[in-house]
Formats: structure tokens, C-alpha cells, sequence
């Protein structure tokens, strides 16, 4: 057997995985690696400007394509840097594997320069890691790597590479299968389990599915929208959920929590049995736990048993992948015509009474002589082709287009959920344009968040890359602001953003385009040129600067208790 | 609530840190810890002994299970099970206390494992509760030194009402 370099065996492995594109960023740790990556032009490798940038990218293509996203950084601060991007994917259980460069094992814990415990640092916040100290085993972890960020609960999995183990020699060979006697996930949903789940939804009077990104991970989005419209039951998601469900449904509810709809959060309350699919019962969706659907029965489906009575006791748990779970549901329900018409009559009042929740208290707010940040969202929604990527940083630009974007598929909404990082959302959609260059991306972006990985302009202008970037620009860290408005008295402490670069000229500085809107009535027109325009463009929106986001349920209120327009 | 909790892991560098990790990470205090290789020595056992309220130790439980390094979690709550833990005490031992010492090292079968002129050192191994007994009755005459390994428990295999003390 050929025997390879262990920066050669490095790329082969990734071959070997089916890996088209790689993230990242080069240094001295893994020069061996990026010397062989020049002789790999079947891998492509998009250099980011930031290791951050390098993650979320990966992240971004992980979300929009379903495939493991890759990045490889070097040793220290290459691998420090990722921390946020790790923990971001971390905390939304996206499977990206993450290479960083480490010192030569003879230096390891010498304070060598560009050390840094990558593997310590990031045990928390991994799903699992190595730091591979034989190149025997090089294969091997590269191989468990790949199987653990994508199977169960998927998440993000880091390999420490030592230079010396690039640099030493092996016949290379990989593995055919993974031997981990302690990490088999449950998939299969247990059959009395699910038979009692639709016993229950059948008797129940106000029944509420609530569904998470886990519906999204497991592509299960079709069997979701059939088993809710077969039994006539209502659906709310989570922010990540969104697109799990097609919001233009009839049954669709949009998002519940902190920022959700009036319908979703009264129904939630009311409801007499929730049935969680792929979601964790998240404090921003919760609000005051002890008061979260105090009268219903809750059902849970969720592929990973920590999520299970973590934060509210379940009645009807069920440890498995979304997508066979409710295919066992639909199996179950297809004897029991009957009992399903006899469902959709008892629940018709139901309906009716979610229906006029929607019609007393949709989302709204008012147009003025400004832009408001919600119209542009709503056009960019009308104007933009079907299956756009969104991506969005956070805070108010993230929660506005949660609910007036409609999204109606699933893998076209790009954001930090979990950890809620700003900065995520133009990287995340390099890595969408990346995965499916003919598509359009467009990151909605705050005059806050966009600064945050700014920098990645010349990443989307060195591959051409046409993102579109629209700053909602109100001049504040506005959800911030907003709470400093709300909860703080007015006093707007460090969150007016009183110098802000030219984003028109700082566009055009990369050799990007560049537009900016101040009137209402230019918004259409700007969009739609930056949609025609093929390459990157940045729109920079002046919008009312104090304009707040509604409905909101004040931090650790029930989530009835909503603050309305 | 006490609980004894043993964990079955890969024997390997970092594992460790993994399983403290989510007790440190939850606020949870560890009151003793034992490792040490099992018969396979690719596998190490832990014996975590800690206090703590029902839902955040189901909650660590599940979590424990989760690491890809952890192949069995064994809560010992409401299992008849066998613990031991040992001590050893350096003990002040002048002339009027000498004999006393080495009575009551007799009464807990205590054993005698160094000796100078003004102190002895001795070993006992016990549940909890012995050790506890031990110590108390020492403390007056005067400790000079102290050290105590962590719990290591052993389900019994008799599943008696009646607890055999032996």
C-alpha cells in the first residue's frame, strides 16, 4: 500500500467523506495541510477573513444543504477564534466538523507559540472532540468525526491535528465502518409509545403540534404537514423550526414565545395537549415555565433523551428521529378513518376560535414617513425568488424576518437560535451561496450585527460570491434598545451607534456594490435592483430608528401575558 | 438527596474532564470521586458520590450517557448495594494516650500502618458512617494529619431487606 503523508491522508479522508468545500483559514501549524489541499482541485477552498467567518460559513452550508459543513483553522488564535462559531452551531445542533492545527506533540502543554488547549477549551461546547496524538489513528477519528457531527442529535465535532502527525507517514486506509460500542442514537420511536401518542391527540379537544429545528434536521417537514393537515391539528415552530411548516397553511400559526404571534401563544396556553416535535422547550419560548401550557397534556418527540423533562415535565415521551416517529404516526392513524372525522368535529370550535385569535391580533405596525424595517422585510419576501436562502444576524432584524418573512419550506431560513450570535448571519450565507451557487442569499442584517464579520466583504468578492446583504440601518443596537426603552426607562446606554461606517462607499472599497434607501417609496425599485445586480451588493435601508418589535412577552411572564402594538 | 452514582468510561486521556465537566457545569458539588481501571483496562469505572435534587441528577444522568466516551451510568439509589471508602489518620499519641489510641483503633479493626514516638498513623476502611464514628472519636485525642480516598460501591448480589453488616 501507498504510503501518504498524513496532511495527503488528511485530504484523502475527506474524499472519502464526499467533502466538496472547505472553509477556512491558513497558519503554521498546517502548512502541511494546506500545501496538499493545492494538489486537491477537487476540494474547493473558500478563504474566509476571520476564523469566526470560516465556522459560520460552514455552519450556513450545514443548515442549507443538509451535508457536514468543514472548516480547517490553524493552531492558538486560529483555533480560539472558532470558539463562537463552534458554540453557535453547538447550541442549534448543526453538524460541522472543525480542523484546527495544534503544536507538535513534543510541545504540547509547553506554552509553544500559537498554542492554545483547543480540545479543552472546546469540550463544553462540542459534541465531541480529539486531539489525534498517532497518525495510526488519523483515519480512524477523521471517520467517527463525520459520524458523530451527522448522526442522533447532530452537532459540531473537533479534530486537533498536530503538525508533526501531518508531516509523519502511514499506509493509508479507511475505515469502512464506525465501532462505538458507547454512541448508538435511538431512531426508531417505540411503537406503544406512538400508538398512545395518537390515542391521545384523538380524544384530545384543542390539540397544538409545536414544532422545532429538530423537524428541519430530520427531514421530516413532509411527513409534519401531512400528519397536521390529515388529523386538522394547528402548528406552531420555534424560530428554528421555521419553514418546518408552510406558513402560508391554513393550520399555520407562526412563531410562539417571546416574539411570537398572539394566535400562537394563545393557543399554546390554552391548548389541552401540546405535542413537541424536535423542540426543547427554550426559555424564549417558555417564557414563565410554571405557567407554559398549564392545561394540556405534553407529548414529546425529540431524538435526544436530555431534551426530555429538562425544563417541563412530559407526559408522553418519545426518544427518536422526528422523521420515523411520524411516520409511525402516519401508519398508525391510516386505520382510523373514523376516529380522525370524529377529531375534526369535535375540534372545529377549536379551529374557529384560533382563527378569530388570528384575525383580532395579526402582525402589524404602521407605515410612516420613515421606512419601517418590517415593510422591507415584506418586499424582500414578495420580490425574491421561492427558494432564496435567508440568513439573519440577531436581534431585531432577526426577529422581524421570523415573522414577515413567510417562509414555506424548510433549509431556506438561516440563523443563530440558540446562542443567538451576532455577526453569524453574512458569513452563514457564504456558506448557503457556496452550497447552491444559482440560488439567491440574502442576509437581512442590523446596522449592529453587520459589523460584527464585516470583514468577510472580501471573501464574497474574491469568489464572487452574490450575496445580498440589506441592512435594516436604525442607527442603534436596537433590540437593546428596545428593552432599554421597555424595561430601562429610556436610558439608552451604549446602544446608540453614533458612528457607523458609509456602507455604500465601504461596499465599493471591497469592489462590492452598494445602495442605500431613505425613502419608503424607493424600497421596491432598490431591491429589485439588487436582485438583478449578479454579484455581491450590499443595501444599506435608513429606517426608523426607534421602531420595536411586537408582540413581546416580557422576560419570565407567561406568554399570554404579551405586550401587543 | 445522596446519590452514588458509578460511571463506566473509555479509559483515555481528557475523559475525566468530560464527566466533571457537566457536574461543574450545572453548579454541582462533587463530594468524593473514585477512578481506577477495570479488569478490561481500556475501560476505567468512576464513583461519583453528590447531593442533589432528583431533576438535575436525572437531568446529569442523561447527560453522562450522552458522552460519546461513557459506556454505563449506574445510579445506586434504591439498590442494595455494598460501600467502602478508606482513611488514614495520624493521630497524636503521647504517653497517657497511646494505649487509648490503640484500643480504639482495636474497636473499629483499625490497623496500625506507621508509628513514631508521639504518633500513630492508622488505616480503616468502612461505609460512611463508620468512618464518620472513627474520626469523631479520634478528634479530641488529637489529629495531626488526614487523608480519605473517595466511596467505591458494589451491588450486592443477596438481595436481602435485611442489610448484612460485614
Amino acid at each position: 500500500m501507498k504510503r501518504l503523508s498524513g496532511a495527503c491522508a488528511f485530504i484523502e479522508a475527506l474524499r472519502c467523506e464526499g467533502v466538496k468545500h472547505v472553509f477556512g483559514f491558513p497558519g503554521g501549524a498546517v502548512l502541511d495541510i494546506f500545501d496538499a489541499i493545492m494538489d486537491a482541485p477537487d476540494i474547493e477552498f473558500i478563504l474566509t477573513r476571520h476564523e469566526q467567518g470560516a465556522v459560520h460559513a460552514a455552519d450556513g452550508y450545514a443548515r442549507s444543504s443538509g451535508k457536514v459543513g468543514v472548516c480547517l483553522v490553524t493552531s492558538g488564535p486560529g483555533a480560539t477564534n472558532t470558539v463562537t462559531g463552534i458554540a453557535t452551531a453547538y447550541m442549534d445542533s448543526i453538524p460541522v466538523v472543525i480542523f484546527t492545527g495544534q503544536v507538535p506533540t513534543h510541545l504540547i502543554g509547553n506554552d509553544a507559540f500559537q498554542e492554545a488547549d483547543i480540545v479543552g477549551i472546546t469540550r463544553p461546547c462540542t459534541k465531541h472532540n480529539y486531539l489525534v496524538k498517532d497518525i495510526a489513528d488519523l483515519a480512524r477519528v477523521i471517520k467517527e468525526a463525520f459520524y458523530i457531527a451527522r448522526t442522533g442529535r447532530s452537532g459540531p465535532v473537533l479534530v486537533d491535528l498536530p503538525k508533526d502527525i501531518m508531516k509523519d507517514t502511514i499506509a493509508f486506509k479507511y475505515p469502512d465502518k464506525v465501532e462505538l460500542d458507547s454512541y448508538c442514537p435511538t431512531y426508531k420511536g417505540h411503537l406503544g409509545q406512538i400508538k398512545r401518542i395518537v390515542d391521545l391527540i384523538l380524544k384530545s379537544n384543542k390539540p397544538v403540534i409545536y414544532a422545532g429545528g429538530g423537524v428541519i434536521h430530520s427531514n421530516a417537514s413532509e411527513e409534519l404537514v401531512n400528519f397536521a393537515r390529515t388529523m386538522q391539528v394547528p402548528v406552531t415552530t420555534t424560530l428554528m423550526g421555521l419553514g418546518a411548516f408552510p406558513s402560508g397553511d391554513p393550520l399555520s400559526l407562526g412563531m410562539l414565545g417571546m416574539h411570537g404571534t398572539y394566535a400562537a401563544n394563545m393557543a399554546v396556553t390554552d391548548t389541552d395537549c401540546l405535542i413537541a416535535i424536535g423542540a426543547r422547550f427554550d426559555d424564549r419560548v417558555t417564557g414563565k415555565i410554571d405557567e407554559f401550557a398549564p392545561k394540556a397534556k405534553i407529548i414529546h418527540i425529540d431524538i435526544d433523551p436530555t431534551s426530555i423533562s429538562k425544563n417541563v415535565k412530559v407526559d408522553l415521551p418519545v426518544v427518536g428521529d422526528c422523521k420515523m416517529v411520524l411516520q409511525g404516526m402516519l401508519s398508525q392513524i391510516r386505520e382510523q378513518k373514523d376516529e380522525i372525522r370524529e377529531l375534526h368535529d369535535h375540534i372545529r370550535p377549536w379551529l374557529e376560535c384560533i382563527d378569530k385569535w388570528k384575525k383580532d391580533q395579526p402582525l402589524k405596525y404602521s407605515q410612516g414617513s420613515a421606512i419601517k424595517p418590517q415593510y422591507v422585510i415584506e418586499m424582500i419576501d414578495k420580490l425574491a425568488p421561492d427558494d432564496t436562502i435567508i440568513s439573519t444576524e440577531v436581534g431585531q432584524n432577526q426577529m422581524w424576518t421570523a415573522q414577515f418573512y413567510k417562509f414555506q419550506e424548510p433549509r431556506l431560513f438561516l440563523t443563530s437560535g440558540g446562542l443567538g450570535t451576532m455577526g453569524y448571519g453574512f458569513p452563514a450565507a457564504i456558506g448557503a451561496q457556496v452550497a447552491f451557487p444559482d440560488r439567491t442569499v440574502i442576509d437581512i442584517a442590523g446596522d449592529g450585527s453587520i459589523q460584527m464579520n464585516i470583514q468577510e466583504l472580501a471573501t464574497v468578492v474574491q469568489y464572487n460570491l452574490p450575496v445580498k446583504v440589506m441592512i435594516l440601518n436604525n442607527g442603534y443596537l436596537g433590540m437593546v434598545r428596545q428593552w432599554q426603552a421597555l424595561f430601562y426607562k429610556k436610558r439608552y446606554s451604549q446602544t446608540s451607534l453614533a458612528v457607523s461606517p458609509d456602507y455604500v462607499k465601504l461596499a465599493e472599497a471591497y469592489g462590492a456594490r452598494g445602495l442605500r434607501v431613505e425613502n419608503p417609496g424607493d424600497v421596491k425599485d432598490a431591491i429589485q435592483q439588487a436582485l438583478a445586480i449578479k454579484g455581491p451588493v450590499f443595501v444599506d435601508f435608513v429606517v426608523e430608528p426607534e421602531e420595536d418589535v411586537y408582540p413581546m412577552v416580557p422576560a419570565g411572564a407567561p406568554i399570554n401575558n404579551m405586550l401587543l402594538v | 438527596m445522596r446519590h452514588v452514582v458509578s460511571v463506566l468510561v473509555d479509559n483515555q486521556a481528557g475523559v475525566l474532564s468530560r464527566v466533571i465537566g457537566l457536574f461543574s457545569g450545572r453548579g454541582f458539588n462533587i463530594e468524593s470521586l473514585s477512578v481506577a481501571p477495570t479488569l478490561d483496562p481500556t475501560k476505567s469505572k468512576m464513583v461519583i458520590t453528590t447531593t442533589g435534587n432528583e431533576q438535575v441528577l436525572e437531568q446529569i444522568k442523561k447527560q453522562l450517557n450522552k458522552l460519546i466516551n461513557v459506556v454505563k451510568v449506574i445510579d445506586y439509589v434504591g439498590k442494595e448495594y455494598v460501600e467502602r471508602e478508606m482513611i488514614m489518620v495520624k493521630v497524636k499519641a503521647k504517653d497517657e494516650t497511646r494505649a487509648e489510641v490503640l484500643r480504639i483503633a482495636d474497636i473499629f479493626r483499625a490497623k496500625v500502618v506507621d508509628i513514631s514516638s508521639n504518633s500513630y498513623t492508622l488505616a480503616l476502611t468502612g461505609d460512611k458512617g463508620k468512618l464518620e464514628g472513627f474520626i469523631e472519636i479520634l478528634h479530641p485525642i488529637g489529629i495531626l494529619d488526614f487523608i480519605r480516598t473517595g466511596t467505591i460501591v458494589i451491588e450486592r448480589e443477596m438481595h436481602t431487606r435485611r442489610k448484612l453488616s460485614l
